[in-house]
């Protein structure tokens, strides 16, 4: 038996593991170590030295290098004298006509709208908790939400599509980068990097712990 | 299958007669309605995710049938327009030499889509049998409900291909139909994945407490 439960155990000692069910006491860990689940491995616990303000500055960098990758040409294609610059705004754009129209919302959802939902909702959660502050009101709801749309963000699909599709048209036509596709690949690094700092057990033990109740 | 690697018992919150959140982790009694913590809403196991899960398999495999038989692709060269399906335009990338892209978008876009369905279908029967898992079948979850976003390279393909390549006379390239059901048959499938309760994997069947 991993664990026995007695009359003195009170409930806020223990914990689940989310994924087996698994009961165990709340462990203590270090900074920089992780506890992980006996069952299923599991990462339980994994607190990090600094790691909101890590979360909230490479939140804030990702949304401006969104911008940019929105809106500067992100690839540029010329054959016989002809050119063509597309933006990101364009590759949605691409399935705008007739019955196609859902698919281009579901593109723009996909790698514009929800990775910037996420960077958002994480900056409203940890922003005021990396300056020592009380959670703001809603962090709790909001940051369930940035987790359930954890799958669905796929900036870095996008980027290896933008690889094979690079492969596909190289034997058409000359293509050059352009600017976008720099800052894309550079939000695909930060939105890794930042994914890495987050444990979803920890960061509700925090906000339990530091919400005034 | 016998059960060659048994883990170890181990107690669950069930077996103590908690509920663990599925969110957060916290525990509370049996019969608590919702987590003070998250907020989330306590099931010890969600039995009902199996229709979940089984209802959108179902659809994400009703749809992959249209995405590989209407072409994803129609390309229009000097007025001579041709159009390709998946594995079409694998084939077409093996001809231009490029195996490995071949192979990513192959992987990607079948390999990956055909196993996930047989992963999730499998998965589940076990659980309506009562079979208990091992921490190989939880591994097998883990990597389907990792690798499901990876299928929609094909779909960001085709939106930049037909944004990029736009040169009147000379060449174009439009989306097909199948671009829509593909998309929606990765999607339906990451919806699967994410409806079922993993903490079913590992369930003993009633009787056999563990």
């Amino acid at each position: 038996m991993a664990y026995h439960t007695g009359m003195t155990d009170s409930l806020s000692d223990m914990i689940a593991c989310p994924k087996c069910d698994a009961l165990h006491r709340v462990p203590q860990v270090e900074m920089g170590e992780q506890a992980r689940c006996v069952r299923c491995g599991t990462v339980l616990m994994a607190p990090r030295e600094g790691a909101m303000t890590r979360i909230v500055m490479l939140s804030m960098t990702a949304l401006i290098l969104m911008v940019a990758a929105v809106f500067f040409p992100f690839l540029e294609l010329s054959v016989q004298g002809l050119g063509r610059k597309s933006s990101v705004f364009d590759a949605v754009l691409a399935f705008s006509d007739g019955l196609m129209l859902p698919l281009s919302f579901a593109v723009a959802a996909l790698i514009v709208v929800l990775p910037i939902t996420r960077f958002l909702a994480l900056i409203y959660v940890f922003a005021p908790m990396a300056l020592g502050w009380a959670p703001a009101q809603h962090a709790r709801s909001v940051f369930k939400l940035a987790e359930h749309i954890r799958p669905w963000a796929m900036a870095e699909v996008f980027i290896i599509g933008v690889a094979v599709a690079l492969v596909k048209v190289a034997g058409l036509a000359q293509v050059t980068l352009g600017p976008a596709f720099w800052a894309f690949v550079g939000l695909v690094i930060i939105t890794v990097l930042k994914d890495n700092f987050m444990c979803r057990v920890t960061v509700w033990q925090t906000l339990n712990a530091r919400s005034p109740s | 299958m016998a059960n060659a690697e048994r883990t170890q018992p181990v107690l669950t919150a069930r077996g103590a007669g908690l509920v663990g959140c599925a969110e957060c982790g916290h525990v509370y009694p049996l019969n608590t309605k919702a987590c003070t913590v998250c907020g989330s809403r306590l099931v010890s196991r969600d039995a009902a995710s199996l229709q979940r899960v089984w209802a959108w398999l179902f659809a994400g495999m009703v749809v992959y049938i249209p995405a590989n038989v209407y072409p994803m692709l129609r390309t229009t060269t000097f007025g001579k327009t041709s159009e390709s399906t998946i594995v079409g335009g694998v084939f077409e990338l093996m001809e231009h030499g490029s195996y490995g892209i071949a192979f990513i978008v192959f992987f990607a876009s079948v390999i990956i889509p055909v196993s996930k369905f047989i992963a999730i279908a499998y998965l589940a029967w076990r659980v309506q049998r009562g079979k208990p898992g091992t921490s190989s079948h939880f591994h097998l979850y883990e990597v389907v409900e990792f690798i499901g976003r990876w299928s929609m390279i094909d779909v960001f393909v085709v939106a930049i291909l037909s944004a990029l390549v736009q040169l009147n006379f000379v060449a174009s390239i439009h989306p097909g139909i199948a671009a829509v059901s593909f998309a929606l048959s990765v999607a339906f499938t990451m919806v699967s994945a994410n409806s079922f309760d993993p903490r079913l994997i590992w369930d003993a069947p009633e009787g056999q407490k563990v």
